[in-house]
């Protein structure tokens, strides 16, 4: 026993320190050792974010450098203050409170002392900067904004959050990501790839040279410039004419779908979430929960879309054979739905179709509509039918355009009937309102925008979409290039726009033609309610406003939906025949009616339902 | 007896691990003391360059003693001894202090640690003590005379402070147990450890529960004819739970706190996050990257010089007590397995060669040999890959230091003379 005492300790030693070898070096090891190691440090490289140009290469987003001057304090050495002071622009007190801030945040780490110099005050500095040691200055790179239209659809960028980091590797604490708009969605793109650098380090954290000779190193990436299919002067002057008004504005190019103009009202700057400002503004944006102006209406508010919608019905109506275009129906300031009588502005008498549309005949459009279901057996094969043609316009379903947000609308069928009434209960008459665009249809601004440009298209639509180019070469991807077609057919268009081209000739919308622009469009006038006081109480009417134009070569489909604006040719009408008139001629020619626009605003609307005491609606004043 | 003899009857097996071992080492000191300013290998002002020249010096002194007559080293061990007590006690006159011990003399050229000397000369002087033929191991006088002889060095290497030093003599109490010191010694010993370490565990209240409870199964599972003695049995049971009382006596009011915070992390006492944390950066800040680097190592290591953690001096002392750390790191497991390997492979060869010695004296010096390395390896590894508390001793064969290398060779090499000679009768 003493003999083999000896040689089982040496064998029992051996056997624990291989199994505490293998413990540590094969169950504990981790291949990502190069992310953990203390001894590699990485340092990044961000490339420059790419810039942003509207359809005509107007610059519209670019960046910024700014300087921050950076301090280590356990680095910092005795040094002149006052002289350094002078040197940066601040007083003594305002350096040594920085300076003891850094140090509370670390004695080793940088921390800004001054942040965002002036060009000029970094020109300044930079030569004497090598004098004060612990001190340097730290190049960043902001956004920068050669327009102050377009938030919205821009986007703006803000720090990575936690979802992020999860989300996307590629990001690390403190990055910058494109958080709405154009930003988010193109953030690969405009972004590039950062560039790394593995550098080996001692223990007291000094650098002792690249790792692995720099064999895993890797350069930046340029982000790519993008030019989008906005036109700058277009976007601004539509926000100016939406000056005090809340709605949305979406004009779209019929031959491309390319996005025009996307207007939200109210808006704010882009320019007001970068820097040092970026989070005091965005609160404060954020907390006017009345006029919300972070909320893009143009995209996102759902709303029916009252008259203009009949021109679908109409176009139902004809492919499904139940109407000619020289149908008439007798309107009697109204028309009779259940015993009950509805209203209709048109002024009565013998409508056919053309003067059922310039002329907005509610009764013309109720008839036509329970024309289509009558043709079928059942209301859900009727149903389902008109629900299939109104759906091929890009309604009730999301569009797929290139930005990060949007709503489908509404545009119900048979089941959405039957779970509000029950299976059987209702039948077209229930459900009227929706020849006229009332009811329970509901659609979002780009949505009528791009029913306009599928009316003036003769039957067909491009995915509406804000990316035109990536580093100059146009976008081949076919969901944006190739045509969707609705399932009326094209002859049916012609007397559809007809009637539409009359609108502005002889209809709802006569006084606000353009010389030498021959426009089609339909007014939209639609109630809407709110709750006061658990009342339901009616407020100004919303005004709306499709149009497309020129008539027979369309180069600009544009719809306009103007909160509480009451009738349709007030404000939305107006509104999009400057926006028409703008894009298809570079300038207007009606000064007193851009003049009125401009300084038109609707804000004692929009007071009325919180100023606690009755109101007047739909009031005729200028 | 002509040099060829020698060259043909010496274990080659045992100069081959040797000579693996030292190469290995040197490579690993090699990696951890390099720059790329200095790659030269036959740089004397380079840390590795010296050890290069001790491997040298080395080789020298193993042809010395393999060139000296078998019976001059049991003939003059006494006198080596007195010798070396002497130069450990003169230290405390002329030594120079480095790091905070007084444990070297300043020869210009080098640093001689005469506790490195008496490593060697107590190892023949205990052999030569035992195998001599008026001592019987079995009296208590003869075994009180043994435990001096361990001690005395013991005693002069503590106040040096060289701590980890002293440690190592313990180890030689095994060449006493294999000639037959009574097998209650360990079991006291063994019994101390067990006490100590499962009192800082778990409380003395769960020791004397356990204690208790094994006596009770004793009893109950006890032949009624058993001859056992239960007196005996009773009092080391007592004994224990007295021990355990006194150990969180011995460790809160006796102890340092330094000491207190390497148990704490050797045996996980500490289980707050922060002061973990806090523990690890000071006190434990070695070992946590020693680990770490071993850890980073994988099953492969990062290659030869690539050592991230090596190269940016994570690890303190690396190129001496924590030379192991580098093999973990750069050589993976393939590596650290193959040194515990060699160095099992080594011990184990010594034992076979220790037993197979007629003379007394050869086999005693053998196991002396072998309990001196194998306490080295043991404490070394064991601390560096965080199995044992931080205790500062060399790993042999393999760490940075020429008295080191020169006295480890020495050691190894007396033994291997030795046994050349195993078969003639010189006496």
């Amino acid at each position: 026993m003493r003999k083999i005492l000896l040689s089982s300790i040496i064998v029992i030693i051996g056997i624990t320190f291989i199994g505490r070898l293998s413990y540590l070096q094969i169950f504990s090891f981790s291949p990502d050792q190069v992310l953990e190691d203390p001894a590699i440090k990485r340092i990044y490289d961000y490339p420059e974010r790419g810039y942003i140009y509207d359809r005509n290469g107007k610059l519209l987003v670019g960046n910024d450098p700014a300087y921050d001057v950076m301090v280590i304090p356990r680095e910092v050495k005795p040094l002149d203050t006052l002289e350094f002071c002078n040197l940066l622009g601040i007083d003594k007190e305002k350096f040594k409170k920085e300076l003891r801030k850094a140090r509370i945040y670390s004695p080793r780490l940088p921390s800004v002392l001054v942040p965002q110099l002036s060009k000029e005050d970094y020109a300044r500095l930079q030569e004497k900067m090598r004098r004060y040691q612990g001190f340097y200055i730290q190049k960043r790179s902001l956004r920068y904004y050669d327009t102050p239209s377009a938030a919205s659809i821009l986007g703006y960028i803000s720090e990575v959050n936690e979802r992020d980091l999860a989300a996307n590797p590629y990001y690390i604490q403190g990055e910058l990501t494109g958080r709405t708009g154009v930003e988010k969605q193109y953030e690969d793109i405009l972004r590039g790839r950062k560039g790394v650098q593995y550098i080996q380090k001692d223990r007291f954290n000094r650098d002792i040279g690249p790792y692995k000779d720099g064999i895993l190193d890797t350069l930046p990436e340029q982000g790519k410039e993008i030019h989008i299919t906005l036109d700058k002067e277009l976007q601004e002057y539509g926000e100016l004419l939406m000056h005090g008004k809340r709605g949305g504005v979406v004009a779209i190019e019929p031959a491309s779908g390319e996005i025009l103009s996307l207007i939200s009202g109210p808006t704010y700057n882009p320019a007001l979430l970068v820097g040092r400002e970026r989070s005091k503004n965005y609160n404060k944006l954020y907390n006017d929960s009345l006029a919300k102006p972070l909320f893009n209406r143009s995209i996102l508010a759902e709303s029916s879309p009252g008259s203009p919608f009949k021109t679908l019905n109409a176009l139902v109506a004809l492919h499904e054979g139940v109407i000619s275009p020289s149908t008439t129906v007798t309107c009697y300031n109204g028309f009779f739905v259940g015993g009950r009588k509805r209203g209709c502005h048109c002024g009565g008498g013998t409508r056919n179709m053309n003067s059922g549309i310039y002329k907005s005949c509610n009764a013309y459009f109720a008839s036509t509509f329970r024309k289509i279901y009558d043709k079928f057996n059942t209301t859900d094969e009727g149903m389902d039918v008109w629900e299939k043609h109104i759906k091929s316009f890009g309604l009730g379903g999301y569009l797929g355009y290139d930005l990060p947000t949007g709503r489908p609308g509404r545009i119900p069928g048979k089941k959405f009937y039957d779970k509000w009434y029950g299976d059987n209960r209702w039948a077209s008459s229930t459900i009227i309102s929706n020849s006229i665009g009332q009811g329970e249809v509901a659609a979002t601004p780009i949505q009528l925008a791009n029913m306009t440009a599928t009316i003036a298209n003769r039957g067909h639509y491009y995915t509406p979409h804000v990316l035109k180019k990536i580093e100059g070469k146009d976008i081949t991807d076919p969901k944006y290039t190739e045509p969707k077609l609705t399932t009326i057919d094209r002859k049916h268009f012609e007397p559809i726009i007809q009637g539409m081209a009359d609108v502005y000739k002889k209809g709802t919308a006569r006084w606000v033609q353009i010389p030498d622009i021959e426009i089609a469009g339909k007014t939209g006038t639609v109630e809407n309610f709110t709750v006061i006081d658990s009342v339901k109480t009616q407020l100004t009417d919303h005004s709306v406003f499709v149009a497309f134009a020129p008539v027979d070569n369309p180069k600009i489909a544009i719809s306009v939906y103007i909160e509480n604006g009451y009738y349709g040719s007030r404000y939305a009408g107006h509104i999009a025949s400057l926006m028409i008139e703008k894009y298809l001629k570079g300038g207007i020619t009606r000064k007193d009616l851009e003049k009125r626009m401009l300084e038109k605003t609707l804000e004692h609307e929009y007071a009325k339902p919180f100023s606690g005491e009755e109101f007047k609606i739909n009031e005729y004043v200028w | 007896m002509s040099g060829r003899s020698v060259l043909k009857r010496i274990d080659w097996l045992t100069v081959f691990i040797y000579m693996a071992l030292v190469l290995i080492g040197w490579v690993n000191i090699y990696s951890s003391t390099f720059t790329e300013a200095e790659p030269s290998i036959f740089n004397f002002s380079t840390l590795h360059g010296k050890q290069l020249f001790f491997i040298g010096a080395s080789l020298v002194s193993v042809v010395i003693i393999l060139a000296m007559e078998t019976s001059f080293y049991e003939r003059f061990s006494s006198v080596f001894y007195i010798v070396s007590m002497i130069l450990l006690l003169g230290l405390f006159v002329f030594g120079k202090t480095i790091a905070g011990a007084t444990s070297w003399y300043d020869l210009g050229f080098f640093n001689l640690q005469p506790s490195e000397l008496a490593k060697v000369v107590t190892a023949l002087a205990l052999a030569k003590y035992l195998s001599d033929i008026q001592t019987d191991i079995k009296r208590g006088k003869d075994q009180l005379y043994a435990f001096l002889i361990i001690l005395i060095p013991v005693i002069l290497i503590i106040p040096q402070p060289d701590p980890g030093s002293a440690l190592v003599f313990f180890a030689l109490v095994f060449v006493i147990f294999r000639e037959g010191l009574p097998l209650y010694y360990l079991g006291i010993g063994f019994l101390v450890v067990l006490v100590f370490v499962t009192t800082l565990m778990f409380g003395t209240v769960w020791v004397s529960i356990a204690t208790v409870l094994l006596i009770l199964l004793f009893f109950l599972l006890r032949k009624k004819k058993s001859k056992i003695p239960i007196l005996p049995l009773i009092s080391i049971a007592i004994a224990c739970l007295l021990f355990s009382l006194s150990v969180n006596f011995v460790f809160n009011n006796v102890f340092e706190q330094r000491h207190r915070d390497r148990f704490s992390l050797w045996l996980r006492l500490e289980k707050d996050p922060n002061k973990l944390e806090q523990i690890r950066k000071t006190i434990g800040y070695n070992s946590y990257q020693s680990e770490k680097a071993i850890e980073s190592g994988g099953f492969f290591g990062k290659g030869f010089l690539e050592g991230t953690r090596t190269k940016g001096d994570f690890v303190p002392e690396q190129h001496t007590d924590y030379i192991f750390s580098t093999v973990g790191e750069e050589w993976g497991f393939v590596g650290t397995t193959t040194v515990v390997i060699f160095f099992t492979l080594l011990f184990l060869r010594l034992v076979f060669l220790a037993e197979r010695q007629k003379s007394d004296f050869s086999r005693m010096y053998g196991y002396g040999v072998i309990s001196i390395l194998l306490i080295h390896y043991f404490i070394n590894v064991g601390m560096v890959i965080g199995v044992l508390p931080t205790i500062g001793i060399p790993l042999p064969f393999f760490s940075y230091g020429g008295s080191g290398l020169l006295f480890f060779t020495a050691l190894l090499f007396i033994f291997l003379k030795l046994d050349t000679n195993r078969l003639k009768e010189e006496f």
